[in-house]
């Protein structure tokens, strides 16, 4: 894979995020200052005996020093608590009229759904949030087993996913591109891989892609495509992946109905090829140990008939 | 144990050689400990206990450190596979666990189990019995740890263990049970510090040093162990609902049934967050003492000093939430918790001003030791200013769990806390073991822990920023985190160096060391009035304070206590604000039975994983040692009546 | 014999047990990812007769790779909820199929029996899950579904689930000790 994505709290893409910088540049030359001062205060303090006998202070004058050095750190610390808590407000007002995302932490991938008032509109996917650029999007945030944590930093500070606890989270991607994201919650085995993406993109091409992504899978282009479609069907495949469209409609793992439109597969953890997508059906355990896709013991013209049939599902 | 009104025949002090000198031979006798591995089994004198306890945490560290070691393996390239997930969740969670709960608290009141009868002047720890047992309790919970690690049993849930990934459905077999007891045997043994500090430094300090001369360190031992009585209940209780819930079917943390996940994290962060101020308050008055010593004068602003400690020792119940600002509680709340993080900043700036005062208007000897303190304020200034950072909600959403945290958890625990301990051990080894550490390769010790620790842990905070979370078993090569991965990982290196370094200092000076003599340093406080290593019974007189500290006031006639008899094991109890002698205390001679307490605690905690009624024969176990415990024997009953008769 | 040789030989012995307990720790916590269990194609045939002609047929068996793992059981009790045995077994009490924490078994309560059940299917109602749900975790659930009357060790039974509770946890189910039985009469069935 090569990166393409921005991941980092200070290559800020969006409002939530960029509030940030003028605190931090704040915390970082404030810091910078203090710690030269102080750092300079305690070496010159143990040094300057070395060249001569330098004469004693006195008592009275260290003691003022030390109350004007105290008062300049609680000056320094309420100038940091004024900005901080004004950052904090504008960071925790509601947006309007945003875009609603509930966003589901499983072991170890993210389901999403996107709610529409028409329920036909209502769309599943998993691990690629599709937003609109300049809209604010506003995300539930529910867990299906352990505590998760969404995170995309880029684009706002993270949130915890806790069973029993509704949280919300909101960012609006200001430029469009690609923002990474990791859980930030431990989360078991595979919490190091279990990424997701968001992809901003300009309102009209978000809209063309919702469309898309609502229509039922693509139905088998040839017999091959055929083939590979009876194999998911009747194999460990149809326990756990839903297929809008085929009999396959489970719901442990995550919707496979336009599984070739992403561009990664298993939780941000690989690049959606032809050569990653088999090895994953073959060997999950080897990327991703103690996940819970098992691995498939598939002859190779049924698998190959599997990843020509999911090539398909744009 | 009897307690005898004061008796008029005390005289406070004796004035010069005029009264006759104490049977040193007798006392010799009296507080002798039996040789051999009886005797090491049975020993009730607190510098044994506290040398063994100090001893058994660095054998901690070195094996938590061997963790890290591997951790870092790991990670120094993406997609690394020396460690899969089920490992290295293992390893991550047992060197937190270990670190925290079987060395950085440890190590840190047993420097106070071994000082602070010493520094009060006084013979032994208040209750010699219970300290010995609190040392083995320790002990059969870092064992239970490590073998259960070795057997593939080890801890996978994180040093936090949060529910419900911690919990029965989650986290299946014994693991998470492992993580609970052996938390709840350290919390045990950390009460009974507690309890053994405050009792003796409040009860049992030498006349005259009251507690406004009382050294910084004594200071700084009693304000943690009333944090560890007040915040080590509710992991204690945290630590117990977890294994109900996981054995018996309890629904505390269950939201289906009605409990909750955050109230874990609420009990656990209430005693976590004062639990780093637990290891940090005793490294202060480390810094206090060498910095007093190496500066030849006594430290500036005392009064102000006193009020830091305990100021900061308050304020760290308040902070707990910050480890909490992701899970979305209201933003209103969170900013009182903002508040008080940046306001704790101020009495440790307090105590950073006054000790560079002290050097300022002092005549500093550049030493190891305090060599070690100015790596202290350079590594712990950038922890507590990435602290502070930490401290903002917003700022904290991105960082938080991150790398970022991870830097500065490090810089704060090995700044604010290894550094400082470094600093201690090179001050207080003469005394331990009456020889000098050699001061080359304490040097050498220095620039490497010093290097390495920055190499180490500084690249951490930008990965953090960049997005890296805490507690991955790897990456991918895509994000670009290996550079500084690796650089991270060649530091990790550096620091095992340094520690090796360590090692051999400690091996070598043990034997070919210069020999100390009482006071070496020059110092100040009582424990170098004494020989070193000072013999059982700590002061042949027990001295008499004049002033702050105690040597550098004494005057020429240099009163001691009299009247204490050298054929009991007697010691002076004084009050509690001004150590106005009060009455004679008889105290207790080895025995066996702490140790067979902890092993019957060992069985009730253990055999309680498994089965419920584990508890209730561990229970009765733990009655009949303490029964054995108080059952008064033939020895103990003859010097009692001695005792009686006498008074 | 010396008190001292005594000592030694209680303190060997005392080793040694203490190995053995500690072995079964290991065998306990134990996390196989990538394992390719045993097969059980034309393997453990469930005989409701004792009597057969000719010879008798040794029955073979595929012993069980996770009777003892805690871990597998608790994967088992994941998979019993998420492909739906709950359907007709309930959380163990039975409704459409039968009940699974009592003693009765109509095709054998051996672990290879159970998988048998899953993956061939049963007369009267079970399906085959052969082909669809892979060997490994047809070993899980039938080490979970041994749990549910209790003939799973304690310490490697499941603890309470993180729902609204439905049953004692399987850790604390009674042992029931298996007793064959067989298909009830139509009649009797729900």
């Amino acid at each position: 894979m090569t990166r393409d994505w921005l991941q980092s709290a200070l290559e800020a893409a969006g409002i939530q995020s960029a509030r940030l910088l003028p605190l931090w540049r704040f915390m970082w030359i404030v810091s910078i200052v203090v710690f030269v001062l102080v750092v300079a205060a305690a070496l010159w303090a143990v040094a300057r005996h070395r060249r001569d006998a330098a004469p004693p202070p006195s008592e009275r004058g260290m003691t003022r020093a030390i109350l004007g050095a105290t008062a300049l750190t609680i000056a320094t610390l309420f100038a940091f608590l004024v900005l901080d808590f004004s950052t904090g407000r504008a960071i925790t007002r509601v947006p309007h009229n945003p875009l609603v995302i509930r966003l589901t932490g499983h072991q170890w991938w993210w389901e999403v759904e996107y709610d529409d008032s028409i329920p036909q509109r209502h769309l599943r996917t998993a691990n690629e949030i599709h937003v609109p650029v300049g809209r604010p999007v506003l995300f539930q945030l529910e867990s299906g087993d352990v505590i998760h944590s969404f995170w995309v930093p880029s684009l706002a500070g993270k949130k915890d996913q806790i069973p029993g606890k509704e949280n919300s989270v909101w960012f609006q991607a200001d430029t469009a591109g690609i923002y990474r994201g990791q859980c930030a919650e431990f989360c078991g085995y595979q919490h190091a891989k279990m990424a997701l993406l968001v992809i901003a993109v300009p309102p009209d091409s978000f809209s063309k892609w919702y469309d898309s992504q609502l229509q039922p899978a693509a139905p088998p282009a040839d017999s091959i495509a055929a083939r590979g479609q009876s194999v998911f069907v009747s194999s460990a495949c149809v326990m756990c992946h839903t297929i809008e469209g085929t009999q396959a409609g489970s719901n442990v793992g995550p919707p496979l109905t336009h599984i070739a439109s992403r561009r990664t597969i298993a939780a941000g953890t690989l690049e959606n090829t032809r050569g990653n997508l088999a090895g994953w059906i073959v060997d999950p355990q080897r990327i991703k140990p103690g996940a819970n896709m098992p691995p498939n013991g598939l002859s190779s013209a049924d698998l190959n008939a599997l990843l020509t049939y999911l090539e398909g599902l744009r | 144990m009897t307690d005898v009104a004061a008796p008029p025949r005390l005289a406070a002090e004796r004035i010069g050689s005029a009264a006759p000198a104490p049977d040193v031979a007798e006392l010799e006798r009296t507080w002798h400990e039996r040789g051999g591995f009886w005797g090491w089994l049975t020993t009730v004198d607190h510098k044994s206990v506290a040398k063994r306890y100090i001893i058994t945490a660095f054998g901690f560290f070195l094996l938590g450190g061997i963790l890290a070691a591997a951790m870092r393996l790991q990670l120094s390239r993406p997609e690394n596979t020396v460690l899969g997930p089920d490992r290295y969740n293992q390893f991550f969670s047992t060197h937190g666990t270990t670190m925290m709960f079987l060395f950085a608290v440890p190590v840190m009141y047993s420097l106070g189990l071994y000082l602070v009868p010493l520094m009060v002047g006084t013979r032994n720890v208040a209750y010699p019995r219970l300290n010995s047992y609190g040392y083995y309790t320790y002990l059969v919970g870092g064992l239970f740890l490590w073998v259960s690690l070795v057997l593939n049993t080890g801890p996978d849930t994180g040093w936090f263990s949060y529910v419900p990934l911690a919990g029965p459905e989650y986290s299946p077999g014994k693991r998470v049970d492992v993580w609970g007891q052996a938390v709840t045997f350290t919390e045990i043994a950390a009460l009974v510090a507690a309890v053994e500090i405050i009792a003796t430094a409040f009860k049992m300090r030498a006349p005259g040093l009251s507690l406004h001369r009382l050294p910084l360190f004594v200071w700084a031992q009693i304000v943690t162990a009333f944090m560890i009585i007040f915040a080590m209940p509710w992991v204690a209780v945290a630590s117990q609902l977890l294994p109900l819930e996981r054995l018996v079917g309890t629904h505390f943390f269950n939201p289906a049934e009605g409990g909750d996940a955050l109230l874990w994290q609420h009990l656990f962060w209430f005693f976590g967050h004062p639990e780093v101020y637990i290891i940090f308050i005793p490294a202060l008055g480390i810094v206090s003492q060498v910095v007093t010593t190496f500066s030849r004068r006594q430290i500036v602003a005392y009064p102000a000093m006193v009020l830091a400690l305990v100021a900061t020792g308050v304020l760290a119940f308040g902070l707990w939430v910050h480890h909490m600002f992701a899970t979305g509680l209201p933003q209103m709340g969170m900013s009182f918790f903002t508040a008080a993080s940046a306001l704790i900043a101020v009495p440790t700036g307090i105590q950073f001003f006054c000790w560079i005062a002290t050097l300022w208007s002092g005549r500093p000897r550049l030493e190891v030791p305090l060599l070690f303190i100015l790596g202290f304020v350079v590594v712990f200034m950038i922890g507590g200013l990435s602290g502070v950072m930490v401290a903002s909600v917003p700022w904290d959403l991105q960082v938080h769990d991150t790398f970022f945290v991870v830097a500065h958890l490090h810089y704060v625990l090995l700044g604010g806390g290894v550094f400082p301990l470094f600093a201690g051990f090179y001050y207080w080894f003469p005394k331990f073991t009456g020889r000098m550490l050699s001061p080359a390769l304490g040097r050498l010790n220095f620039w490497l822990f010093f290097i390495g620790v920055n190499l180490t842990f500084f690249p951490m905070h930008e990965l953090g920023i960049d997005g890296m979370p805490r507690r991955v078993y790897t990456y991918l090569a895509a994000t670009g985190w290996g550079g500084l991965n690796l650089l991270a990982s060649i530091g990790a290196t550096i620091i095992a160096l340094s520690v090796i370094t360590f090692l051999a200092n400690v091996a070598w000076s043990l034997r070919e060391g210069d020999v100390a003599g009482p006071n070496p340093w020059e110092a100040d406080t009582l424990e170098w009035g004494t020989a070193s290593p000072p013999p059982p019974y700590n002061f042949a007189e027990l001295p008499v304070v004049e002033g702050r500290g105690g040597l550098w006031s004494r005057s020429e006639a240099r009163p001691v206590v009299t009247g204490l008899r050298s054929d009991l094991r007697e010691v002076l109890v004084t009050t509690v604000l001004d150590a106005v002698p009060d009455h004679l205390h008889f105290q207790p001679s080895p025995s066996v039975w702490p140790l067979l307490a902890a092993l019957a605690t060992g069985v009730l905690f253990i055999s309680g994983i498994f089965t419920p009624w584990g508890f209730v024969v561990g229970a009765a176990l733990v009655t009949l040692a303490l029964v054995g415990w108080a059952w008064p024997r033939g020895k103990e009953l003859e010097d009692q009546r001695r005792q009686e008769q006498r008074a | 014999m010396s008190s001292r040789s005594v000592s030694r030989r209680a303190a060997a012995a005392l080793a040694a047990g203490a190995l053995v307990a500690l072995l079964g720790a290991c065998e306990r916590e134990a996390r196989r990812f990538r394992e390719v269990p045993p097969t059980v194609t034309g393997m453990a045939v469930v005989r409701e007769v004792d009597l057969q002609p000719g010879n008798p047929i040794p029955v073979v068996t595929a012993r069980s790779p996770y009777a003892e793992n805690a871990y597998a059981v608790s994967q088992g009790k994941q998979l019993f909820q998420a492909y739906n045995c709950v359907g007709c077994h309930a959380n163990g009490g039975g409704g459409m199929g039968p009940p699974l924490m009592d003693s009765e078994w109509i095709y054998g309560s051996a672990p290879e029996n159970i998988v048998q059940t899953i993956l061939g299917g049963r007369p009267n109602g079970m399906p085959s899950f052969g082909g669809k749900v892979p060997a490994t975790q047809a070993w899980q659930l039938a080490a979970y579904v041994r749990s549910l009357s209790g003939l799973v060790r304690k310490d490697v039974a499941p603890g309470r689930s993180d729902h609204m509770q439905v049953r004692v946890q399987e850790q604390s189910l009674p042992e029931q000790r298996p007793r064959t039985s067989t298909v009830p009469p139509a009649s009797e069935r729900p």
